[in-house]
């Protein structure tokens, strides 16, 4: 689409001057960042530095998604926040900061969770999405409504010490689920005693993001279309992999069968502080405040903490410990406790969910899952148990 | 499979999202004749990886992609894709974290 391209002030020329001597960029390149939008989704480890340059480079109009309010564990890679900002929400943080980092671009800022209900009108207002979202679900919805609506999706993920970038739902290119078709189930995504994360990572990955971002916005070089950059931080490590556009892809493909956005269903991904983690089964479950009361009765349940070895160093309540990985193989240790009610816990109440359905489905009769974990248990029984 | 096709020494990456299934090693040496073999030699190496690289059936799942240098398997022939020697097979499995 061919737009007039807006004219820059003087105080912008001075500002953006080292973009302007850039033989291949210039005043025409600053001219369509100024003309650019671009929609930030999720506002945390990768959101922040994309936030940060798209703003110093002066795109026109930035949009940011994210509900979440700043937390403590977030600054130990979330840069886009300062130790007072805790406890505020984040895109007003973040509004706040870039505004003053650059006065002459136009920030929106959207508390939302992004869903099926609002992507295609959010996505549709802006020329390109930056995703940096924690969780396949809306990875999912992102690359659906991208493609849906025609607009690139400039993607990285990270995971520990790696990360992957790439530009998807271009015209002619592939779109994420030209990859990955579909999400891995529930009980093969990472958990969340895997989530850790080396703080620099979402720095070097989001960096690469806003860089795509000005590539695909000026035209310069060549964006990671058809290409899927692997990055291994540890080795410094940066491979790249073919990507195709794939024609039978159910978005992008010739006869797609995702033509609108339909309810994305949840799964367990790394959930955020104080949030409860959303499982598919149903299973039967007890509040702290419940259990609480129940210890403290003649016939206590037996706990069994189900978390990883490191987890139980920062914090535990007590009970025998079984890491869920380990269950299939030790439910013998179980036996003993046949004839009692167990109440089963984790971090934040998903991993210990499908321990209770492992145990219902080896004939264990009175088995509860304590709602919200560990994080819950500290929330509303006793805060002296560290979260983390 | 060509039952007299002859072995070869590959490598295979392995992701830091799988690595906790290969004892924390990157990269695992062994001897095939095509991808499929690899695979199915990594897996009897390393058997909690199994149920993360294959469906029941036997089936390559589809959240794991797998590239021999830098071309899907998809676009080659699949789990039937010979190898060279020295190959390098990468695993590259849909990771989502970004926020958290």
């Amino acid at each position: 689409m061919q737009r007039i391209l807006p004219d820059l002030q003087p105080e912008e020329l001075r500002r953006y001057s080292r973009h302007l001597t850039l033989p291949e960029f210039g005043l025409e390149g600053q001219k369509k960042l100024k003309q650019s939008s671009v929609l930030i989704i999720g506002a945390g480890g990768l959101g922040s530095p994309v936030a940060l340059y798209l703003a110093a480079a002066g795109v026109g109009r930035i949009g940011l998604v994210d509900f979440d309010v700043v937390d403590e564990t977030n600054l130990q890679r979330q840069v886009l926040y300062t130790t007072e900002d805790v406890g505020r929400p984040k895109v007003e943080v973040a509004a706040e900061r870039l505004r003053a980092l650059n006065p002459y671009v136009e920030i929106e800022t959207y508390p939302v969770q992004l869903s099926a209900h609002n992507a295609l009108e959010l996505i549709g207002q802006y020329d390109v999405v930056a995703d940096g979202t924690d969780n396949f679900t809306t990875r999912y919805l992102v690359n659906d409504a991208c493609v849906l609506t025609g607009t690139p999706n400039v993607y990285a993920s990270i995971f520990r010490f790696e990360g992957q970038a790439s530009v998807f739902a271009t015209e002619e290119g592939p779109c994420y689920r030209c990859l990955y078709p579909e999400p891995p189930p529930p009980g093969l995504v990472p958990s969340c005693a895997e989530g850790g994360v080396l703080g620099v990572l979402p720095g070097l990955l989001g960096t690469i993001q806003a860089t795509e971002v000005i590539k695909v916005l000026t035209g310069i070089g060549d964006p990671l279309v058809g290409r899927l950059l692997l990055v291994d931080a540890l080795t410094m490590r940066f491979q790249q992999m073919k990507l195709q556009k794939d024609p039978a892809c159910p978005v992008c493909g010739e006869q797609p069968s995702i033509t609108s956005l339909q309810e994305y269903t949840m799964y367990c991904g790394v959930p955020s502080n104080g949030q409860q983690a959303l499982v598919q089964t149903d299973v039967p479950e007890i509040s702290p405040q419940e259990l609480q009361t129940w210890l403290k009765q003649e016939t206590p349940p037996v706990l069994l903490d189900v978390r990883e070895p490191f987890e139980r160093a920062i914090a535990h309540i007590g009970g025998v410990f079984i890491p869920l990985r380990e269950l299939p193989e030790k439910l013998s240790e179980l036996e003993a406790y046949r004839s009692q009610p167990l109440v089963v816990y984790c971090r934040s109440g998903a991993r210990s969910a499908r321990a209770v359905v492992l145990l219902q489905e080896a004939g264990f009769e009175r088995v509860f899952n304590l709602q919200g974990g560990i994080l819950a248990w500290h929330e509303y029984v006793d805060p002296s148990v560290p979260t983390y | 499979m060509n039952p007299t096709r002859l072995t070869q020494y590959v490598r295979i990456q392995i992701p830091a999202a799988l690595r906790r299934f290969t004892d924390q090693q990157r990269e695992i040496e062994l001897e095939a004749a095509t991808v499929g073999e690899a695979l199915q030699a990594l897996a009897a190496r390393y058997p909690a990886l199994s149920s993360h690289l294959f469906t029941p059936d036997g089936s390559l799942r589809a959240f794991v992609n797998v590239y021999v240098e830098d071309t899907n398997i998809r676009q080659l022939e699949g789990l039937d894709t010979p190898v060279k020697e020295g190959t390098r097979l990468i695993l590259v499995p849909s990771i989502a974290g970004g926020h958290q």
